[in-house]
């Protein structure tokens, strides 16, 4: 019994990351209509800055943070005049359409480019408190990832004031709404739609960069991310990060859950089987409002 | 002659296949194993490319889970020739079984549109992939008697034979009422309901045939390895490489992916020599390029070239 509360402990853990690694994907989508199916390789990416501040300048992993989100909200910008920035001028239907074989060409791309980087081995980057653990009754609980989840809700918290009380915020959500009327009551649509992918993508660094810590990185975690990043989204549906965060928590329990009682190679394969069939019954998926 | 497309893509298909048929005697010629493996992998790759471009190209479903069906022809191919069968019935075998199952999951998939279709069938290629991993964990490797009785080239001639069908397969198909159909679906699947085109019959028919030559061409991946790990051929890299060749080649036409399949191989094998992978840092960057700038590929590049060169009439 408590080697399967231990279990479900350690799938909350690591749903606040799916929830985090979610919320950049359900943010882009749903404000720019553009399904960016390299956000795992994003999260990669950020993954491999957090390696590298911490190999060669010594910081403290969690401190990588502070540079791996600016640096990431720029690679957002770049990303966005260089490429997705040109589809979003198409309707809505060709959009997706589009923005998922250019995401698809990033994704091969930034993936070779890793394996030119990095080597195609798991990198992890060790903490100075990394073996301590809160004892809690039979559960022991890792302070680097219990400190991973909190970071991640506080970013997602912080993104969802950003989205209801900053003035660009209110502007993006407008936009999500409808672009139509948001253009016409005088939104820069095109500059929310800059800032909502920059955000996305910065989320997505961050998310790297807590991956890298509590877990590992290697170049072939994106599909992975994005697969998990794309579950969650039909689980929680758009509008409401919070609500993305649960549904990370709820995907990372069902997991644990179902390694529980199937055996540990099949945990991958609940969160597909969910996807597939909420995306069956409900067609548009829950990514409808 | 009247089942054979008209204008371009009549000569097109007589051009490959003349082509194919050309390639025919180089066994006998004894050249190095290693030209004759290069050929072999164009030649799977255009079997390849052409069955996700049936699928994709003509009916317009993007479908990211194409290895699933590759890795099913696989392994039945693979479990039926290694236990006795003859090779040809344990591909056909291979392929009904890729067939039937993208019939049964295909109802489902179709009530997915564009975008979701892709996202589904990505993950359902993923599903079975973890799933054949966990089942078949040891590598599969073939009996020794197997191994000493290998001919290359028994490997060459079925893939040359599987390539010039695929090709024939997409003539066909492109200039029947079917292909006619699946055109209309691409353009506009409400007008083309509209029309009186039964849409789902359709996708379904696109995605048998296309799913059936993805089996065959598992097949021959089955028969051609002497070993390899049961679950390689459902990565998502086949599906990956049948996009990318498809894309740059030219979605939708009859000549393109047969273009993309040798420039793929070519750069790959030439890449790989020095940087493992690095084709796919070229081949990503190409096919970003492409989609945004010339969504019809270097067919439509060479098109666009001839039109400059020749004065206007």
């Amino acid at each position: 019994m408590s080697i399967l509360a231990q279990q479900l402990v350690l799938g909350l853990l690591i749903g606040g990351l799916y929830g985090l690694a979610a919320s950049g994907l359900s943010l882009i989508f749903g404000v720019m209509k553009v399904l960016n199916v390299a956000h795992g390789e994003l999260i990669m990416l950020g993954g491999y800055g957090a390696f590298w501040l911490v190999a060669l300048l010594g910081l403290d992993p969690f401190l990588t943070l502070a540079l791996v989100i600016p640096g990431a909200l720029l690679l957002g910008v770049g990303l966005y005049w260089g490429l997705f920035g040109f589809v979003v001028r198409a309707d809505e239907e060709t959009r997706v359409k589009n923005s998922l074989l250019i995401g698809f060409g990033l994704a091969l791309a930034l993936h070779a480019l890793a394996v030119r980087l990095w080597t195609a081995d798991e990198r992890s980057v060790p903490t100075p408190y990394g073996g301590a653990v809160f004892t809690v009754g039979p559960l022991s609980i890792p302070a680097v990832r219990l400190l991973s989840l909190a970071i991640a809700f506080a970013l997602i918290l912080t993104l969802q004031l950003l989205l209801t009380r900053w003035r660009w915020g209110k502007a993006i959500r407008a936009t999500a709404e409808d672009w139509q009327a948001a253009l016409l009551t005088g939104i820069d649509v095109r500059r929310a739609y800059l800032l909502a992918f920059a955000m996305g993508t910065a989320l997505a660094g961050a998310a790297g960069t807590l991956v890298t810590i509590g877990y590992s990185v290697s170049p072939s975690i994106g599909l992975e991310w994005t697969l998990k990043a794309l579950i969650v989204v039909v689980l929680a549906g758009l509008g409401s990060m919070l609500g993305t965060f649960v549904g990370g928590l709820v995907l990372g329990v069902a997991e644990a859950a179902s390694a529980a009682a199937f055996g540990g190679p099949y945990r991958e394969v609940i969160g597909l089987v969910i996807f597939v069939v909420v995306l069956v019954v409900r067609p548009r998926g829950l990514f409808g409002r | 002659m009247t089942w054979l497309p008209g204008g371009g893509e009549r000569r097109w298909a007589i051009a490959i296949v003349l082509a194919l048929a050309a390639l025919a005697p180089l066994p006998l010629a004894g050249p190095r194993d290693d030209v004759l493996n290069f050929v072999f992998l164009v030649l799977l790759s255009i079997t390849l490319a052409q069955s996700w471009n049936i699928v994709a190209g003509y009916a317009g479903q993007v479908n990211l889970g194409h290895a699933a069906f590759f890795g099913l022809g696989a392994l039945l191919t693979r479990a039926l020739w290694t236990s006795g069968a003859p090779v040809v019935l344990a591909m056909l075998a291979g392929a009904l079984l890729a067939t039937a199952f993208a019939l049964l999951i295909g109802v489902a998939a179709f009530r997915l549109r564009g975008a979701y279709f892709a996202i589904g069938t990505l993950a359902l290629g993923e599903i079975l992939r973890t799933t054949v991993s966990n089942v078949l964990p040891e590598i599969s490797t073939l009996p020794a008697a197997s191994i000493a009785s290998y001919r290359l080239a028994h490997r060459y001639y079925l893939a040359l034979i599987l390539a010039a069908v695929s090709v024939l397969a997409v003539a066909v198909l492109a200039s029947s009422r079917l292909g006619l159909g699946m055109r209309a679906i691409r353009e506009d699947e409400a007008a083309a309901e509209a029309s009186g085109v039964g849409a789902l019959g359709l996708k379904l028919i696109a995605l048998a045939l296309s799913t059936g030559l993805a089996g065959l061409a598992g097949g021959l991946f089955a028969y051609y390895h002497i070993s390899y790990y049961p679950a390689h051929p459902f990565g998502p890299q086949w599906t990956f490489d049948a996009l990318l060749m498809t894309f740059i080649g030219g979605v939708g036409t009859l000549h393109g992916p047969v273009l993309g399949a040798v420039l793929y191989v070519l750069l790959k094998e030439y890449l790989a020599v020095r940087w493992v992978d690095f084709h796919l840092l070229i081949f990503g960057a190409l096919f970003i390029a492409i989609v945004l700038l010339l969504p019809g590929g270097l067919v439509q590049a060479a098109a666009r070239a001839r039109r400059l060169v020749t004065p206007a009439r």
